[in-house]
């Protein structure tokens, strides 16, 4: 078990390649529920809000879920969160470290109207990754559920707000259970799914195929004093919805171009590069690794960096610090693995 | 083949004879996750007890390799470059690491399987 944002949370359940390989090929199950869980209600709720993140909420209907970005004046990444829409309002998923400074700062910047209830200790979370997530969740018709979208249903007969998304890059769903109930769903799912090779799957398996999708975390590969245009996130963000907190500092980075950009790397076999290593180009200091790990499904280590604009393109050659030394690393396009995802349906990034 | 022993940096040694062969603790792998490579020495030199010999790099961190006892490299299992799970699978068999010719005597501070105990229950805490 190690702490991760104060939970207590397994790293593995029984070896985090096999439950890496069960997200990538069938399914795994993930328990999600230190994320933090926010129900936003109140009649000016849809204008804080747009106020409050990146991208335009406008489009969003009721049953539809976005991908968002919360910035500071500057401009800087305060944390990126979920926001759902549903027919009483609205709820957003945040990053379980940000979770009470999230909190703090909805509420400093709330009009009289409305509410912010944090809902993280009532609602259980878990997530369900892989290619046949929908074929093995023990539930019915959501086949037409799209990509980023959500509705109420049963799994395995108990009530959950079932949700399109994900962190793996995989198809696969989130459920939001009320906590007494979350455990008989997880061992539903788990005795359904045992024969198709389902296997629980802990915060290895969550960092590797995130990392391989190229879903960036927050406090690794991007944090206050890092803006979206540098983290690759500039299609969150809406300039022309209308005023936003950091529109104004967003407008002047765009015109004169971001400085920094993040960029994938892969190296050899054991060159694992770690969160921190420098990366040189022509013998020169470009940048740090944000995250890096061993992919046991692509068979080589990667990462993500953020490097100085233009030092580096997909192709070239880079030089990065490994175990007190440099080791070879080739650019390359990001992300490293393309899963079963249903980005192709997604109005979420539209 | 005599008792396994163990150090606080959580290597185990057995000594057969002269000859040492030593590899990282149930306790070890079990904290490293899945080991991805391992970087070793060549046969043939010579290590000083508690020196670092080589590196184990598991998904979640890099971890120096301390030998417990001083001596020549006489074997390193080759196995391990292209099965590094087997540290995690069977550590205390087939994922040994290294062999030594014995220098001298043992270290008086190796410890025995209910001190080393202690001192991962301390770790776990």
């Amino acid at each position: 078990m190690v702490d991760f944002g104060g939970w207590e949370m397994p790293q593995q359940y029984s070896s985090i390649r096999d439950e890496h390989f069960a997200v990538r090929k069938a399914a795994g199950l993930f328990d999600v529920s230190h994320m933090g869980r926010f129900r936003i209600a109140g009649d000016p709720s849809f204008d804080f809000l747009q106020r409050t993140v990146t991208n335009d909420l406008g489009p969003l209907v009721h049953g539809q879920a976005q991908y968002n970005l919360m910035l500071n004046e500057s401009g800087g990444i305060i944390d990126d969160l979920v926001v759902y829409r549903g027919s009483e309002g609205f709820f957003v998923v945040v990053n379980a470290s940000n979770r009470e400074g999230d909190l703090d700062w909805l509420r400093e910047h709330a009009p009289s109207g409305v509410e912010i209830e944090d809902r993280t200790f009532e609602l259980g979370l878990i997530a369900y990754q892989g290619p046949r997530a929908e074929e093995l969740l023990p539930a019915e018709g959501l086949h037409d559920l799209p990509y980023f979208g959500f509705r109420g249903g049963d799994v395995a007969g108990i009530h959950a707000l079932i949700s399109r998304t994900g962190y793996t890059g995989e198809d696969g769903f989130e459920l939001f259970i009320d906590s007494d109930r979350v455990g008989e769903v997880w061992d539903a799912i788990l005795e359904r799914g045992r024969s198709a090779g389902v296997l629980p799957a802990g915060l290895g398996a969550r960092d590797a195929t995130r990392l391989e999708a190229a879903l960036r975390l927050w406090g690794n590969d991007m944090d206050q004093t890092t803006n979206p245009y540098e983290a690759g996130l500039g299609w969150t963000v809406k300039l022309g919805k209308g005023e936003f907190i950091g529109r104004e500092a967003l407008q002047k980075i765009k015109a004169e171009g971001p400085r920094r950009m993040l960029v994938g790397l892969k190296t050899g076999s054991g060159d694992i590069a770690r969160h921190g290593a420098e990366v040189r180009a022509s013998g020169r200091p470009v940048g740090h690794v944000t995250s890096g790990t061993h992919s046991f499904f692509l068979g080589h280590p990667i990462a993500l960096a953020m490097v100085e604009a233009a030092s580096l393109r997909v192709g070239d050659t880079a030089a990065v610090e490994v175990r007190g030394r440099e080791a070879q690393a080739e650019v390359v396009k990001l992300p490293f693995y393309r899963g079963s995802a249903r980005s192709g349906t997604s109005t979420a990034k539209a | 083949m005599a008792d396994r022993r163990y150090t606080k940096t959580h290597e185990w040694i057995t000594v057969d004879g002269k000859t040492a062969t030593i590899g990282i603790t149930d306790f070890a792998q079990s904290q490293l996750g899945d080991v991805v490579f391992l970087e070793l020495p060549t046969i043939g030199r010579k290590i000083g007890a508690r020196e670092g010999f080589g590196v184990v790099e598991s998904v979640k961190a890099a971890s120096d390799l301390y030998s417990p006892v001083a001596g020549r490299i006489t074997e390193v299992n080759e196995k391990l470059s292209s099965k590094p799970e087997l540290i995690n699978s069977d550590p205390y068999g087939e994922g040994w690491i290294l062999k030594l010719e014995l220098a001298g005597d043992l270290p008086t501070d190796l410890l025995d399987e209910g001190e080393y105990k202690k001192v991962t229950e301390a770790s776990a805490q």
